[in-house]
This record gives C-alpha cells, sequence and structure tokens, in this order.
C-alpha cells in the first residue's frame, strides 16, 4: 500500500480525476472529503463489506416457494 | 432464451426484459444480467431476482413498500443519472431477503435496496447514505406488528 503523509486541507489526486481531501482531523477521527466523477461509487469500507456479506448469505437460499413462506 | 436456473429448472427467458447491472451486485461483481421473476402471484410482495449470467444464481427479493409502510428513501443523485431514471413511475425498488433455516428469523436488506430502471432496463444495489435502515430488517416481525395484508396468501385468521 501506497502510504502519504497529508495535512489538514492538503490532498491526494488520484487518476487527474479523483481527489480526496483531508477536511479535519480530530484526535482518532479524520474527516475526508472526496471529488469523484459521478459513475464512481464510493463507499465506506465496512458497510460495503457488511452488504457483500449479505448478499453472499442471501444468495444460499434454497428453493422455497415464496408464495407459502408467509402462511 | 433457454436457462437452465437453480430453483426452476429450464426457464424460458424474455431477453427483452434482461436488466443490466453495469456494476454487478456486491459479492457478485462480474455477474450482470437479472430478470426479475414471480411464483406465479403477481399480488405478492415476493419475486426472484434471477441471474441470467449464472442459473445457479437467485436472490429472493421483496417490494420494501408492501411489508414497511413508512419506508422512504431517497435515490441518490448519482444513482438517477447513472441509471439515467426520467420518471419515479419507471422505478421498481426490490430488497433482497436472506432466508435462513429458520423461515420466521429471514431479513430484508432496507439498507441497500436494489433500485431498477423498467424503463431502460437498468439497476444497480445502492447503499443508502442513512443510519435509519437496517441491512437485516426482520420480515415477519414486521409483518405482525403492522398487520399488513402481504397478499401472498396470508389468511389472518389463521395467524
Amino acid at each position: 500500500m501506497l502510504v502519504l503523509t497529508r495535512k489538514r486541507n492538503e490532498s491526494i489526486i488520484i487518476n487527474d480525476n479523483i481527489e480526496i481531501t483531508v477536511v479535519d482531523v480530530q484526535g482518532e477521527q479524520v474527516r475526508i472529503g472526496i471529488n469523484a466523477p459521478k459513475s464512481v461509487s464510493v463507499y465506506r469500507k465496512e458497510i460495503y463489506l457488511e452488504i457483500q456479506a449479505e448478499n453472499k448469505k442471501a444468495a444460499e437460499v434454497k428453493s422455497i416457494d415464496l408464495k407459502d413462506i408467509l402462511k | 432464451m433457454l436457462l437452465n436456473t437453480r430453483h426452476f429448472g429450464e426457464i424460458e427467458i424474455d431477453e427483452s426484459k434482461i436488466i443490466n447491472f453495469k456494476e454487478g451486485i456486491p459479492g457478485f461483481e462480474d455477474l450482470k444480467k437479472f430478470v426479475v421473476l414471480y411464483d406465479g402471484d403477481e399480488t405478492s410482495p415476493f419475486r426472484w431476482l434471477q441471474c441470467v449470467d449464472d442459473g445457479q444464481l437467485a436472490f429472493a427479493v421483496v417490494n420494501p413498500f408492501m411489508i414497511v409502510n413508512d419506508y422512504n428513501i431517497e435515490i441518490p443523485e448519482e444513482i438517477v443519472s447513472s441509471l439515467n431514471i426520467e420518471s419515479i413511475e419507471d422505478v421498481m425498488v426490490l430488497s433482497i431477503v436472506v432466508v435462513p433455516d429458520d423461515v420466521s428469523k429471514m431479513t430484508m436488506n432496507l439498507k441497500a435496496p436494489v433500485i431498477i430502471n423498467t424503463k431502460n432496463n437498468t439497476g444497480m444495489q445502492v447503499v443508502l447514505d442513512t443510519d435509519m435502515y437496517s441491512v437485516r430488517h426482520y420480515i415477519v416481525e414486521e409483518l405482525r406488528r403492522r398487520e399488513v395484508n402481504t397478499g401472498a396468501g396470508t389468511n389472518k385468521e389463521e395467524k
């Protein structure tokens, strides 16, 4: 992993079109601003991993009759 | 086209109904083509999101508005533009369902609904930027609480 040191209000540019700015640093918390094209999806990693894991669980659904499921 | 599926055997897929998920679905990023199927009962809130690229993959999904009356989401502007949504009437919203062995514990993902533009058949699973909704929302509990008539063959007297 490439590691860069940045101060508040300093940025990094990725691929000419994504800008990541350190907006604020308070103790353990870092506020990050992201400027990216609309086609680029930005997620908090732990939420994305949770959605992935949930989808994998959902894919294991057995052959059930959904019509009968709420009876 | 004919598709050999895990849940329904060999079925005929109407190619004009194929929905393109250009980013796939998180966890299955390489699979792009899906169709929405129903179990012969259009009034049921349940559907299947059947993958066309891989017949072995299908998600049970549910119309969240038929389960949670006050489910209220805002489709982010970048999704509206990415799916080219012109009218809210073209939008289909589905929640992916996890059905564990104990069916009464099944959950729906309200935090990351599947948004489909039925006009151009494009779709995406969208992670909402809100803490209001959970990835695992219990369905049966919700139905009992709200006594929603699901139209899924549920007979209230039998409960």
